[in-house]
């Protein structure tokens, strides 16, 4: 009956949509709270207007243009795409079969590179989607490192402990910045080199803290002299060095201060040595991780280090957090550090609770426009995009989300969702397997359904 | 139906004979017979059926009655209260009713514009046995050698500091189940206990609460002892295995059956040879140890009921049950529970299938649908993972009371723990294991602001001489 007659709408909607996904089109979305994450703050009521891929006007006063499809929020909440950031989407598929992030191959390591095997057909993609998410982070994934998917039904203790012997590489490679929709999903390649430190920098540098620091001081020598004699080391009339030429080159940009150290890192006072290291190398860092960076939030907003935190983390899960506390985003708020808030275990399967985690952070102290800004502009700026996404502003991509409600409320979903003005259905696999199965008294097996 | 009477008969004999074991020098003076009496076992040799060989030494912390003014309440049992009174007293809950002023000698709690919820029973946890600290020496979930380790007992690995006990409880936890992991086809006893710190296990050991049997289906077992070379290395390797366990225990049983058959007409008999991964099994088949089977995939349920039957023991609550959805209206027509995540899929092939809508599916079907933890920190927000479920639920159409879908965190696993008639609603005479949310529970800025556990504030958020620490945490980092 009536649902039945939806369902074909919905289906034909959708048919419309895959048959034409790059229609160009004006879109108005009218009778919005809209929550721009920019200098436009909060618009109590207003609209925005889509023009193919962008944003072309944000405001109270704008009228729809003529012949825009009207999109009537209804009161509801207009915000920007968000970001997952820390994730694995576009490289996982299934966590216990692995990915494509993780190397363990001593001539590929500064160099890996995730931008060139990401999967755009991943179906983790559009369950992201259904949780907001337009853009991610995809990052490298360290060896025997933090970080990774684990079994989560007390299985961890017998998953394997990666490989046995670790290879001198400190680095996982570089990050990347993707978009959630389309067939080429690169945004922007290399973005940061992530180095684990702490217990995981340990690790690789052969058992000690400090041996990881000192190897780090030893190899970005040899990067500089790299990059002063690359004919030589080329040609082999110079001394040997301790990466292989791809690893060499792809530090070039770290020492030079134009590629981020994306710092795997817990303890308060690892953090601090970090602050130094980066200071006395001249490299620019980013914290991943940062479970007591609230200890030193003053020396990292003096240092204008960006901290990137998962807001649940509040048990001394090791013996390097335990200061960890749900208040971390707040205090690092309040000292002006600026925050970007990660969702759990990868940011892959899970990277539609990020929006949870923004609301954690603000339950624990955080003010609302800060969480925000942390799913949303900061990431985009930290990242390198923040003049192109993150935010509700004229002339940027169109990654805009219609909420019927707050965002951060698990009682809120999206009703409309553009990437770079390309309105995504909200379906998914696991969509899906919800109306195959929600009615198990069929003539046919639920394999007949479609 | 035999079988049941058959055990329940057991049941008896049992309780008997353990009041002979605590008044046996009395009953041998007073006999009269010339032959000389049965001597009764001593209760290490004798099967399980006797007095708990560790018993729980918990008590209640001391309470003043207290009124709980003025508040929106979920009792769990279906329905919600504008301008609930709920009082507690003794421990217990006495009266929840609307618009009741507190009476005379009650301490007063403000509870406008907040909520209260029965305490939240996490009904897969791994705390005490997987703590914080994550290090090797106190990771001691999983008894990883041999396929059937029905003999061990999770509580023999409980460390009672460790801190996510109390993390728990601030996020509402009143009650847990603690389970072995997932390695072996039977993984052992899980323990339930109240969550108030304590130095010893049973000290927080809930009394009265039946144990259960872990039991995983799938991908874990075959992958652990398949990659040793032994089986089950398949998942007809692993129903192999359960069958013949439940084989060997369904002899041990009938074997003390009939000694104490024997032993009840006067006849002399000797006693098996005690035997503690039976002794598990065994309770299973009399009834007195719950079902509680990690099991993933929809197909495998429904080999693990088609077990249950060849054997007549119930499955109790198939936990993680990514796939209880597809299955829903069996799991309704038997009776048993489904624990699972809203948000957790695609780890691993079996849980690829997960989807949010889980629960909703399984409780629109008229089956009990539980939402569970087995994470240190999901456990401190189980009312928002019920609220995910709830609102994918609301997105597909399946319209589902907040007052219902609060059962999903609180009365449904009491059910699948047995320990309903004790907790899980708030309902007089239970007890008085409940929360004070300073919003409603579904929402993501929702705290436990207050939670008592048998009518005592152990939580309270806006005071810190309520918010305990674990002994590991002391001189340790900054509060």
């Amino acid at each position: 009956m009536s649902r039945s007659y939806l369902k074909a709408l919905a289906c034909a909607a959708v048919l419309a949509l895959a048959a034409s996904p790059a229609m160009a089109e004006t879109v108005a979305i009218i009778n919005a709270r809209i929550l721009t994450a920019g200098p436009q703050g909060e618009i109590a009521n207003g609209t925005v207007v889509i023009r193919d891929s962008r944003i072309e006007a944000v405001g109270a006063n704008v009228r729809p243009p003529a012949g825009a499809r009207v999109i009537d929020a209804q009161g509801g909440v207009v915000t920007p795409g968000f970001f997952a950031t820390g994730s694995q989407l576009g490289g996982v598929e299934v966590g216990a079969l692995g990915n494509d992030l993780g190397v363990n191959n001593p001539d590929i390591s500064a160099a890996f590179d995730v931008s060139y095997g990401l999967d755009p057909s991943s179906t983790l993609l559009p369950v992201a989607r259904l949780g907001g998410i337009t853009r991610a982070v995809v990052m490298p994934e360290p060896q025997d490192g933090p970080g990774g998917s684990h079994a989560h039904d007390g299985s961890d203790d017998f998953a394997g402990s990666g490989p046995d012997s670790v290879s001198h590489a400190l680095f996982a490679g570089q990050a990347a910045v993707i978009q959630l929709a389309g067939t080429d999903i690169l945004v922007k390649p290399r973005v940061g080199m992530v180095v684990p430190f702490g217990n995981a920098g340990a690790r690789v540098a052969g058992g000690a803290r400090g041996a990881e620091i000192v190897a780090l001081k030893a190899l970005l020598q040899d990067v500089r002299d790299f990059a002063r004699n690359r004919d030589a080391v080329r040609r082999g009339n110079y001394r040997e060095m301790s990466l292989s030429i791809a690893d060499l080159e792809a530090l070039v940009p770290v020492i030079e201060g134009r590629m981020p150290i994306i710092a795997q890192v817990h303890k308060a006072a690892d953090i601090r040595g970090l602050l130094r290291l980066a200071r006395e190398e001249g490299f620019k860092l980013i914290i991943e991780g940062g479970e007591e960076a609230w200890m030193v939030a003053d020396e990292l907003a003096a240092a204008r280090v960006p901290v990137l935190v998962y807001p649940q983390s509040n048990l001394p899960a090791s013996f390097e957090i335990l200061n960890a506390t749900m208040e971390n985003a707040a205090r690092l708020e309040r000292a002006g550090v600026t925050v970007v808030i990660e969702s759990a275990e990868g940011g892959a399967h899970r990277a539609r609770e990020t929006r949870y985690n923004a609301g954690i952070a603000v339950a624990n102290g955080m003010s609302y426009a800060g969480a925000l800004q942390a799913i949303s502009i900061n990431p985009a700026r930290v990242f390198g995009v923040g003049d192109r996404v993150g935010s509700l502003e004229a002339g940027k991509d169109a990654d805009v989300v219609v909420w019927n409600g707050d965002p951060f409320e698990p009682l809120t979903q999206p009703t409309a969702l553009f990437v770079r003005g390309q309105q995504m259905p909200l379906t998914s696999r696991g969509i899906e397997l919800r109306d195959r199965y929600r009615n198990l008294n069929t003539a046919y097996p639920p394999a007949y359904t479609d | 139906m035999n079988r049941l009477r058959a055990a329940t008969a057991a049941v008896c004999v049992a309780a008997m004979m353990a009041g002979c074991a605590t008044t046996g020098t009395s009953a041998s003076t007073s006999s009269t017979s010339s032959s000389s009496p049965p001597k009764p076992l001593p209760a290490g040799l004798s099967d399980d059926r006797r007095a708990d060989p560790f018993p729980s030494t918990y008590r209640p912390i001391g309470s003043a009655p207290t009124a709980i003014v003025g508040a929106t309440v979920f009792t769990a049992t279906g329905q919600r209260i504008d301008n609930g009174t709920v009082l507690l007293r003794d421990g217990k809950i006495e009266r929840v009713e609307a618009g009741l002023a507190a009476p005379a000698g009650y301490a007063v709690v403000d509870g406008r514009g907040k909520f209260v919820t029965p305490g939240i029973i996490d009904a897969h946890s791994h705390l005490g046995v997987y703590p914080a600290p994550s290090v090797p020496a106190l990771s001691d979930g999983n008894e990883v050698t041999g396929p059937n380790t029905a003999q061990v007992w999770s509580e023999h690995s409980l460390w009672p500091q460790d801190p996510g006990f109390n993390t728990a409880r601030a996020g509402g936890v009143t009650t847990l189940m603690i389970l072995p992991g997932s390695a072996n086809l039977f993984g052992g006893r899980s323990v339930t206990v109240r969550n108030v710190p304590s130095r010893t296990m049973q000290g927080m050991k809930m009394p009265g609460a039946p144990y259960g049997l872990k039991m995983a289906c799938g991908e874990n077992p075959s992958r652990v002892y398949g990659g040793r070379n032994q089986s089950p290395a398949t998942g007809m390797g692993n129903v192999a295995g359960y069958r013949a366990a439940w084989i060997k225990a369904a002899n041990y049983a009938k074997k003390w059956d009939d000694y104490y058959a024997k032993l009840e007409k006067g006849e002399k008999a000797d006693a098996p040879e005690r035997d503690l991964q039976l002794d598990t099994l065994a309770g299973v088949l009399r009834g007195e140890i719950l079902v509680q089977n990690h099991c993933y995939r929809a197909d495998e349920m429904a080999v693990m009921i088609d077990i249950s039957r060849e054997f007549g023991y119930k499955i109790s609550m198939f936990h993680h049950a990514s796939e209880a959805y597809k299955l829903a209206d069996v799991l309704a027509r038997e009776g048993i529970c489904t624990a699972t995540w809203a948000g957790w899929w695609g780890f691993k092939m079996e849980s690829l299938d997960g989807i949010e809508e889980n629960a909703g599916l399984v409780h629109a079907a008229g089956a009990c649908a539980v939402i569970h933890s087995d994470d240190e920190t999901l456990t401190q927000r189980l009312n928002q993972e019920a609220a995910v479920a709830l609102s994918a639920a609301r997105r597909g159409g399946i319209q589902i009371r907040e007052e219902d879908a609060i059962a999903w965190i609180t009365a449904n696993p009491a059910r699948a723990l047995g320990i309903l008639n004790q907790t899980g609603t708030l309902e007089a005479g239970k007890r008085a294991d409940v929360v004070l949310w300073s919003a409603n529970p579904f929402s993501i800025y929702a705290r436990a602001e207050k939670v008592y556990v048998d009518g005592a504030l152990t939580y309270d958020r806006n005071d810190p001489r309520f918010q305990p620490r674990s002994d590991f945490q002391l001189g340790m980092g900054i509060r």
